[in-house]
């Protein structure tokens, strides 16, 4: 990964330790920082089970937006074709419904019996440009490929 | 106090409409100027699309802001996900005229642009910077007796130079909101740690996700509380059914989880029902009874 920042690394192991997700994973965030800057890992597990909480990108003493190169570390794996089957699943709900987590009949149900209204003809004509700007930025080709 | 468009993201009105419909109650109740974001679609959901490819994060981020911009209204989430992709991206757009443009190149293609002129909410925020605790804390009449784990969520305060709510090892401002409802506010170990959910490790590493929780949960147990409060449907659906899928591995905790809204809601004197309590997986009618006997009883 191209990215000037983190070669100011100390591997001092802060943003390891601060790590939720390290504490029950093989994730070692620092270990990631320090491989990212050598070599290609878009095909590491570990990129997918930071949760995103931003604790090692708060707590890094060299002020390096850790949270910010995993994103770009995963976007490159993307690009690789590295999606997991449970995240294309999302993706594809977005395509299919501008939503990533669509209404269900159960819920419908339980909208009406609070007196909710039902966003489904509004979600209709959103989905229309949602499609439009998802072909726009190639976005379903990236999760077709 | 500009008007405020409520964004209600896909969690809320698919999963937990109790949420939605304690937010309408409450921001009737308390005269904010408000109207839904009709025809706005998913935020995106940061820790899948902003992790696949900014550019279509953005872009569809900016469809969802465009959309305010065009009714001159600020936009209100209740959902840490939909604040931070919306936040996020708008002070990405409004900063990098190189992103801009491109997001823009895009938009044209549905005849919209881009133009920044509007700001992201959350309501725990905006509660607490525009209407204030005490003024909140002086409408309720009749306070609710609970010890309340709170849980603040990621998202709310990191990363903090982008949200500029101060600290995020100790913050205080959601406690106060909660304690203006009279519920206790109750300290625990690991109280700013993530719920475990976000990232899309729930989605593709569900008893990854659970071991975090299960971290968070012990502790509020230990630290005895009644109910978690929390900020994001998310949280709350990781903490709710959670705690259910944990139960069929045999650890029960039972601890309701209910969203700001729905505490200041029970505060302001709806009933549990009103606000959606009763759509959650966990049920614990230890807690309904103590609403009930707060609700029933003489004001102070
Ligand atoms: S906290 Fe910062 S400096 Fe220390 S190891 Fe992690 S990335 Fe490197
Ligand atoms: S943002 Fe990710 S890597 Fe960093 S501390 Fe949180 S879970 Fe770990």
């Amino acid at each position: 990964m191209k990215n000037s920042e983190i070669l100011t690394c100390l591997q001092c192991g802060t943003c390891h330790a601060s790590c939720p997700s390290g504490r029950y994973t093989s994730l070692n965030v620092r270990k990631i920082v320090r491989d990212s800057i050598r070599k290609d890992i878009s095909d590491e597990p570990e990129l997918w089970m930071c949760t995103t909480c931003y604790n090692c990108q708060e707590r890094c003493p060299r002020g390096i937006k850790v949270t910010d190169a995993i994103l770009t570390l995963r976007s490159e794996a993307v690009k690789k074709g590295e999606i997991l089957p449970a995240h294309r699943k999302v993706c594809r709900f977005l395509i299919e419904t501008g939503n990533s987590i669509p209404i269900d009949d159960k819920h419908r149900l339980l909208r009406k019996r609070l007196g909710l209204g039902n966003p489904e003809p509004a979600h209709k004509k959103a989905l229309k440009e949602v499609r439009a700007l998802l072909a726009s930025t190639k976005f379903d080709e990236l999760i077709k490929a | 106090m500009r008007e405020l468009s409520l964004y209600t993201g896909c969690l809320i009105p698919n999963r937990y409409p109790g949420i939605e419909k304690a937010t309408r109650l409450v921001l009737d109740r308390l005269d904010i100027r408000w109207s839904e974001l009709k025809e706005a679609a998913c935020c995106p959901a940061p820790g899948i699309y902003r992790s696949f490819d900014k550019i279509t994060w953005l872009t569809l981020a900016s469809r969802n802001l465009v959309l305010a911009e065009e009714k001159n209204t600020d936009i209100l989430t209740i959902c840490n996900g939909c604040f931070s992709s919306l936040m996020d991206a708008n002070n990405i757009l409004k900063s990098d005229t190189g992103l801009r443009n491109e997001v823009n190149s895009h938009l044209k293609k549905i005849g919209k642009e881009y133009l920044g002129t509007i700001e992201v909410r959350h309501i725990i925020e905006f509660l607490y910077k525009d209407i204030g605790a005490e003024k909140l804390d002086k409408l309720i009449e009749k306070p609710l007796e609970l010890r309340a784990a709170v849980h603040y969520g990621c998202h709310l305060l990191k990363p903090t130079k982008e949200r500029k709510l101060g600290g995020a090892e100790c913050p205080v401002f959601f406690d106060e909101l909660v304690e203006a409802t009279g519920a206790m506010s109750v300290p625990y170990e690991g109280k700013t740690n993530c719920c475990g959910a976000g990232g899309g490790v729930r989605s593709a590493m569900l008893e990854t996700s659970l071991k975090m929780t299960e971290y968070k949960l012990e502790r509020m147990e230990k630290a005895g509380v009644d109910c978690i409060v929390d900020a994001c449907p998310f949280c709350h659906l990781q903490y709710d059914w959670g705690q259910a899928e944990l139960a069929k591995a045999g650890k029960a905790y039972n601890i309701p989880v209910v969203h700001y809204s729905q505490l200041l809601g029970l505060a302001l004197g709806y009933e549990p029902e009103e606000v959606g309590l009763n759509l959650n997986e966990i049920i614990n009618p230890g807690f309904e009874e103590k609403i009930a006997l707060v609700q029933k009883g003489k004001p102070r």
